[in-house]
């Protein structure tokens, strides 16, 4: 028989006993839609997961140091490399370089200094900064510009600055209450200034050996450059609720400041110390540099490539990839868990056909006598199956989809109750769609083998001789 | 036995030869012989019947020659293929272009309408959508019946059913036409309307017809050669000599 005769006398078929295939279909539908609400929500929450992760900004970024520091991370990996006398500068071009690597969003020097007039470690921030998480619950705002006069303040700095750090043991004070008396407020910043020096006479005083790597002697001409104590007025436009001990961030920072602000400040850093000769000029140096990239996953290509470059780099390890194997795991029991109810409406699709025999045993023996082939009935019987599976499979999307749209607005209402920000955690991917669609009419085909089976190999005489 | 009337077994111009036909049954632990060893031979264009009481084997007999059913031992020989040895998928092509059908309770499926149930056949030889319902459409004008066309089996008298099933019986234009009782559920009247088609089938298109009855009177009266059955055995095959009968019903007819 060809397809389309086949497709219609299958429909008509299933039209017959309307309500028995129906409910049959509606139990397919039910074995789908709790497929498809279970392993939607294992995949909306894994996107959840990774989302959170990605937005902590912990596991994106690689830290960059120069091999020339010698009291940085990555000891052991350094022998490899050139001798860390010969080994690169971290300067503005290596900078500009790494930005230019593949999978490689940005790169920012990490600025950091201790302030004095309220003696704390300052941090630059880019603007992508706003985006991780580590600014979830700050009060105020963000900075305007990258170049604004303007600070972030950490919360237990705000409580210094206020006089009300907390006693150990008592609650701790609101982000909110802090803001309050705080924002647009001015803060002095006083701190010490890197500036070019102009060298009056050669061969002075200043050229005794500063470099740690001993290798400048002589070789350079005489370069200074002099430390100037100076004041910024910044207006605080936030507070944000951070712990400074946390890796998001500028490390152990409680005042934060926009990167190119910072920039433009020259403020004097450590690296100044150890590259006297190249401090001396107008393009800094770096002590290290944070470099984010696009994915989690590329962290290790971009850590090779810049290891290439011959820098020193540190990442915390890909957690994304542990996380993966966990909801690998959890996605295959919601799946088996989905599955029963499928397999339980695949044993309605045998009963509905082994039934469909009986009633239509009269009629399997007339189509036999008028000439249908045993591959016919069956076929027609594969067909009432696979129609049934594929009108459930499609049913059941549906309706899983909207259970998981009920629940994903029901869990949102209790969020915001909770004062929680609303999430998205349920994902219905297309290939999920698709792939339980067919999986569906399989298992319907497979529930239908047994039947048609059966009634493929009816005897017509018997058949006929039934009323 | 005289089934043969002395032309030779090797070649003869039979359509339906059989040989030693047996089909047995086993019920429980007693063994029943429905066809016992039958031999008879059908001319192709010929219009037999079938005779004998109820349990005779009359019908085993048919549903053999039909391919419905598989004899225990010995052969069916249709057109030279000894349907014995034919595959089940072989044997379904058999059944789907060489033979037609018809049954005392007319077997049209309750689900179909008369157009549906006369193109079924046709879907299984895969005839073309188009040219199916031309031929469908005329059928059931042949019969008589294209006014109700969509109508289901159950809307139609007992007549009507039986021609629509004649309608499809014929449909893909099969040599061999097998009658099972065709009457039996009919009444006199239109049990004769029934039986002047079929011999206007076997007389215009020189269709052989193997028919089935308990009726000998109706076997008199349309059939050219009568074959008795009793016990699974054949015990009698002879011309019809009630040849006026024949004329008469011609008469009838025209």
């Amino acid at each position: 028989m060809k397809l389309p005769d086949l497709t219609e006398l299958a429909l008509r078929n299933l039209r017959e006993s309307l309500l028995r295939n129906s409910l049959t279909t509606v139990g397919i539908a039910v074995g789908v839609a709790s497929l498809v609400a279970m392993l939607s929500l294992g995949i909306g929450l894994q996107q959840l997961a990774s989302r959170r992760l990605v937005k902590s900004g912990l596991f994106d970024t690689v830290l960059v140091t120069s091999r020339r520091d010698l009291r940085n991370f990555g000891r052991e990996e350094q022998r490899a490399g050139p001798a860390p006398g010969e080994s690169r500068i971290l300067d503005e071009p290596a900078r500009r370089e790494i930005e230019h690597l593949p999978n490689v969003l940005e790169a920012y020097p990490d600025i950091r200094f201790i302030t004095e007039l309220h003696l704390t470690m300052v941090g630059a921030l880019p603007s992508s900064a706003r985006s991780t998480d580590a600014f979830d619950g700050m009060q105020g705002s963000f900075f305007s510009s990258e170049t604004a006069a303007e600070v972030v303040l950490q919360k237990s700095f705000a409580e210094e600055l206020l006089g009300k750090t907390p006693q150990p043991g008592t609650d701790e004070t609101k982000v909110a209450e802090l803001a309050a008396p705080l924002l647009g407020k001015e803060l002095t910043m006083r701190y010490a200034q890197r500036a070019v020096a102009q060298l009056q006479r050669p061969g002075g005083a200043n050229a005794h050996a500063g470099d740690s790597a001993g290798k400048a002697q002589g070789s350079t001409s005489e370069t200074a450059y002099s430390v100037i104590s100076r004041e910024q007025k910044l207006r605080i436009v936030g507070i944000a609720d951070l712990d400074p001990e946390s890796m998001r961030g500028p490390t152990r920072a409680r005042v934060f400041l926009p990167l190119r602000l910072a920039e433009s400040l020259h403020v004097m850093q450590p690296t100044d110390l150890r590259e006297i000769s190249r401090a001396a000029g107008a393009e800094p140096v770096y002590s290290s540099i944070s470099v984010r990239v696009g994915n989690p996953t590329q962290v290790q290509l971009v850590e090779n490539a810049v290891q290439k470059m011959g820098f020193n780099t540190f990442s915390i390890l890909d957690a994304t990839r542990s996380l993966r194997q966990f909801f690998a795991v959890l996605d295959l029991f919601l799946g088996i868990f989905g599955s029963l109810a499928l397999a339980v409406a695949s044993i309605g699709i045998v009963n509905t056909l082994v039934m469909a025999i009986l009633e239509r045993r009269r009629e399997i023996g007339i189509m036999k006598a008028i000439g249908a082939s045993d591959g016919d009935v069956r076929t027609l019987f594969f067909a009432e199956a696979g129609a049934m599976g594929a009108l459930g499979g499609i049913l059941g999307v549906a309706l899983g989809w909207t259970i998981g749209q009920a629940i994903n607005f029901g869990t949102n209402i209790y969020l915001k109750r909770q004062a929680l920000p609303p999430e998205h955690f349920w994902s219905v991917p297309w290939w999920l769609v698709a792939g339980a669609i067919v999986f569906a009419f399989i298992v319907s085909l497979v529930s239908g083998l047994y039947p048609a089976g059966r009634a493929a190999r009816l005897d017509p005489v018997q058949a006929l001789r039934y009323e | 036995m005289s089934g043969s009337q002395g032309t030779p077994p090797t070649h003869c111009a039979c359509t339906i030869r059989t040989e030693d036909l047996c089909r047995h049954y086993r019920l429980g632990d007693t063994l029943i012989r429905a066809v016992d060893g039958v031999s008879l031979e059908v001319r192709s264009g010929e219009f037999v019947a079938l005779l004998g009481s109820s349990g005779s084997g009359k019908s085993s007999v048919l549903n053999l020659i039909a391919g419905l059913d598989r004899p225990t031992s010995g052969s069916v020989i249709v057109q030279g293929r000894n349907l014995a040895r034919l595959s089940r998928e072989e044997l379904s092509k058999y059944r789907l272009h060489t033979v037609g059908m018809v049954f005392q309770s007319f077997n049209l499926i309750s689900s179909m309408t008369l157009e549906e149930n006369v193109e079924l056949p046709m879907r299984f030889a895969e005839v073309e959508r188009g040219k199916r319902q031309n031929l469908a459409h005329d059928a059931l004008e042949r019969v008589g019946l294209v006014a109700r066309m969509k109508h289901r089996p159950s809307e139609l008298s007992g007549g009507e059913q039986q021609r629509a099933a004649l309608a499809r019986a014929l449909i893909n234009r099969p040599q061999l036409l097998l009658a099972d009782e065709p009457t039996g559920n009919l009444d006199s009247r239109t049990g004769t309307e029934i039986m002047n088609l079929v011999r206007h089938l076997n007389r215009q298109l020189e269709m052989t017809v193997v028919m089935v009855t308990h009726e000998r009177a109706l076997a008199e009266r349309y059939a050219q050669r009568l074959i008795f059955l009793a016990d699974g055995k054949l015990i009698a095959d002879q011309a019809n000599r009630s040849a006026a009968g024949e004329i008469k019903s011609q008469g009838e007819r025209s």
